[in-house]
């Protein structure tokens, strides 16, 4: 063979050619362009039509975002700073940012507090957040929350104390209880908070001095951001284990339980929230008992409480369906009772399969909170639509404060979103 | 949680409530139902308390009375005089407007958006996800009070279109848009039924002409689906089918008279025409864009959810590309989106709620607003319009299941 081909070939290369680089219109940004943006007709006509639209919308934002005023007094002077060419007056923020967050009524001094508890949550929040985090950081989630009231409310410092102890009272006889029935331990613990409650009560009554650490600040002087932030976080950790406790009673196979838990379940996912808010804001006063006074934040916690337990119940009766009913079958194998299975077996894996839509309903009640400015409290939306548009100064002053408060929500809403998503590929990796 | 054992013989005794399965859940259930009857006889001692201090009662004589207040949009007669109950009703009507119009126009944006988030261009893809994270993170609200501002404070007005040189002009010298709302030609009939010839009647019978028009095209569809049953070939259908649409439409449009009522600049304001309020327009648009993008993720998912094997085993079969989209992919795709899409319109209706923050008379703002105010039955009024939102999304639910049902894979 070779030897035919030898005279047949006159010239054979021995040595391979050096690679050559592809032609210009198979590398790098040509190629990408190509394929990416121009890969059909119709395919150019959609690129250039997207290209349009940026530049319209970035010719209409950035003039009015870089030649923007953020040094005046009011409108009618950062028009005259602007002499008719298009900027923002992003004065107003500079002017009012304390009012944007913190409401309008909450003492200027004070305003570290609010900064600090929230500083605080996130170091609160983290070990819930990221499973990675040492155990022991948890003991400081547990205490945050009566930190946070004090810090937030002030007031005597023994109120949040008692409360907390009521807590850990409760917990050490539930501790102490539990080893012969849940349900002894269950309510053996509810019964010792309460108590410890009330004798903390009397307690507190007979020290309260004029003198405090931190000034006492009314609830409705909370207001801004703040307002908004306070809502969203209290009313979803509340409504956790509201929503298991409501998803248990839908599976439940008692009539009574699992009816009263549909009814109410449907009930409230039927209804808007801004009714319910109504019901906080007019009707929920008519149920409490006549001589009490409950004031409109704590009606409000009670009413978004509701309603988003409801929808946290339908995300976790997901997770609970998506158990394989293997599990449900070895538990009764192994001779656990009920409180047993569902806390040992069931509700740790029903619940880790349920986080992500947790924080989706979690998202989803946070950009909700807005709503409380219907029934005339001043969260943001309501500060920028009430004292701030109504003032001589600022109005008028529509897109920067409106865009202030949608970049707020943005940023927070958009980062829980990653969160959950990043939470959903890693619970992936070590399920399936 | 059944016991194998044989049941303990004897008589019953106490203890048995309690560590007997076959009689605890008994109890228990006894028990939860005597500690909510306490707690409900709880609330009602209370309210009956508290009403009876301050002079109230429970009665909803207040909707017979007449209302006293104006509404700017109403698809009603109404006037102040009219009762409650029909303020109310003009609500609900507005609320439903509100709702369909919504529930339309996010379904074209989500659908197209959705779609587009999969496209192969780079550009159109990166901006449809910005669009979906840009509408989904921030509130409604926020987005409702953003229109709201353009609708009065961006658009001129009336003045502004009159004059020689006036700043501002109407569209195809049709459409005028002002900070008092949208002017668009109307329609009317000159030779129609009922009073001035523009009875409900005229529009029942168009309805009626056009339902007409779809029962003939199923039969004709129908006829060649067995055509070609028998006979393999398909009689072409889309000239007879576009005719049987339009024809008989026109035809009756025509004979009632059908002509169109331009708006107008009339001293301060323009006359005539219909007029579209800025609330409507920014509540139906802030509606749309935002739940447009959560179907658009629906949409999405609902594509990616039909695996590329079944792309490739219709093309494996020699189907062209829009038939495999309508004959594989749609049908699967289908059954994933219409359950999130439909809970997407119960989320449209309930937020058309928000109306009240920029004063479109719907049900929240007549009955749950000026109403209460007004008469100061904060129970009734908040439980009537409660009501009227769980009637409507349990009518959606069931028709959901019905929908589930009937779309469920056939398994053995």
């Amino acid at each position: 063979m070779s030897d035919t081909h030898a005279e047949s070939i006159r010239f054979v290369r021995e040595t391979t050619l050096p690679q050559a680089e592809p032609p210009v219109a198979e590398r790098g940004i040509y190629k990408w362009g190509r394929e990416n943006l121009f890969a059909t007709p119709g395919n150019a006509l959609l690129t250039l039509i997207a290209l349009y639209v940026i530049y319209v919308v970035l010719s209409a934002v950035l003039p009015w975002l870089l030649n923007g005023v953020w040094n005046a007094s009011s409108l009618s002077e950062c028009r005259e700073i602007l002499a008719g060419e298009t900027g923002g007056c992003f004065a107003v923020l500079v002017d009012r940012w304390q009012q944007l967050l913190f409401g309008f009524k909450y003492p200027s001094a004070e305003y570290w507090r609010p900064a600090l508890a929230f500083v605080l949550f996130f170091v609160a929040a983290a070990p819930v957040l990221f499973f990675d985090l040492p155990r022991k950081m948890l003991a400081f989630t547990a205490l945050f929350p009566f930190l946070a009231y004090w810090l937030i409310w002030g007031g005597p410092v023994l109120v949040p104390v008692v409360a907390l102890v009521g807590f850990v009272v409760g917990y050490l006889a539930y501790a102490k209880l539990v080893t012969r029935s849940f349900a002894g331990g269950f309510f053996g613990g509810i019964a010792a908070a309460a108590v410890t409650w009330i004798i903390g009560g009397f307690i507190v009554d007979w020290l309260s001095g004029p003198s405090s650490l931190l000034r006492a600040v009314p609830s409705r002087d909370l207001g801004g951001y703040m307002l908004n932030f306070m809502l969203g976080v209290t009313c979803v950790s509340l409504s956790v284990p509201f929503g298991i406790a409501l998803a248990l009673g839908r599976q439940s196979s008692m009539p009574l339980i699992k009816w009263v838990s549909v009814v109410f379940i449907e009930f409230i996912r039927g209804v808007p929230l801004i009714t319910l808010l109504f019901v906080a804001s007019v009707m929920l006063a008519y149920f409490f008992p006549p001589d009490s006074n409950v004031d409109l934040f704590l009606r409000v916690v009670i009413m978004i409480t509701m309603f988003s337990s409801a929808y946290i119940a339908e995300v976790i009766r997901g997770g609970l369906a998506a158990l394989p009913k293997g599990q449900y079958e070895a538990a009764d194998s192994l001779g656990l009772d009920y409180a047993q299975a569902m806390r040992l077996i069931i509700l740790p894996q029903a619940l880790k399969i349920s986080i992500p839509g947790i924080v989706n309903i979690a998202v989803g009640l946070f950009k909700d909170t807005t709503l409380v400015s219907v029934i005339s409290m001043f969260d943001l939306v309501g500060m920028i639509r009430g004292p701030i548009l109504a003032s001589t100064d600022w109005n008028g002053v529509y897109w920067e404060l409106l865009g202030f408060a949608a970049l707020l929500f943005f940023v927070v809403c958009y980062g829980i979103s990653q969160y959950s998503q990043w939470l959903e590929r890693r619970l992936a990796t070590d399920h399936r | 949680m059944t016991t194998l054992t044989d049941p303990p013989k004897g008589a019953f005794r106490p203890s048995m409530l309690l560590y007997d399965s076959r009689y605890r859940s008994l109890t228990l259930q006894a028990i939860a139902a005597i500690v909510l009857a306490c707690c409900f006889l709880y609330l009602y001692s209370n309210l009956a308390a508290n009403l009876r201090a301050a002079g109230l009662n429970i009665s909803y004589d207040f909707l017979g009375n007449p209302a006293g207040y104006d509404i700017n949009q109403t698809l009603i007669d109404y006037t102040s005089q009219s009762t409650n109950w029909r303020a109310a009703v003009v609500g609900i009507l507005n609320t439903l407007l509100v709702a369909f119009l919504a529930c339309v126009t996010a379904t074209v944006f989500g659908v197209l958006a959705g779609v587009l988030r999969l496209s192969p261009n780079w550009l159109v893809r990166k901006l449809m996800a910005f669009y979906v994270e840009i509408f989904r993170n921030i509130p409604v609200l926020i987005w409702i009070i953003i229109i709201f501002t353009i609708m009065t404070a961006v658009l001129p007005a009336p003045s502004a279109f009159r004059g020689e040189n006036a700043s501002s002009s109407m569209l195809f010298d049709a459409v005028a848009m002002t900070n008092r709302g949208v002017y668009v030609p109307g329609p009317y009939f000159t030779r129609g039924f009922g009073a001035e010839g523009n009875g409900a009647l005229n529009w029942l019978l168009v309805i009626a002409v056009l339902v007409g028009s779809l029962i003939a095209t199923r039969m004709v569809t129908a006829s060649a689906d067995a055509k070609q049953a028998e006979t393999g070939v398909r009689p072409k259908t889309l000239w007879l089918n576009l005719g049987i649409w339009f024809v008989p439409v026109i035809v009756v449009l025509f004979a009632l008279g059908l002509t169109w009522d331009y708006p107008a600049l009339q001293g301060f304001n323009f006359q005539g025409g219909l007029k579209i309020g800025g609330p409507l327009i920014a509540l139906w648009f802030a509606l749309s864009i935002y739940t447009g993008a959560f179907i658009a993720e629906n949409v999405r998912a609902g594509i990616q959810a039909v695996s590329k094997g079944q792309t490739e085993a219709a093309a494996a079969l020699g189907l062209r590309p829009r038939r495999i989209m309508g004959l594989v992919v749609l049908p699967q795709a289908l059954r994933v989106i219409i359950p999130p899409l439909i809970s997407q319109y119960l989320n449209i209706t309930k937020n058309s709620s928000l109306a009240i923050a920029v004063g479109y008379a719907d049900i929240t703002a007549t009955l749950g607003g000026i109403t209460l105010n007004q008469t100061g039955r904060a129970i009734e009024c908040v439980l009537l319009l409660m009501l009227f939102y769980l009637v409507i999304s349990l009518l959606i639910s069931a028709f959901m299941n019905v929908y589930n049902n009937a779309m469920k894979l056939k398994e053995r």
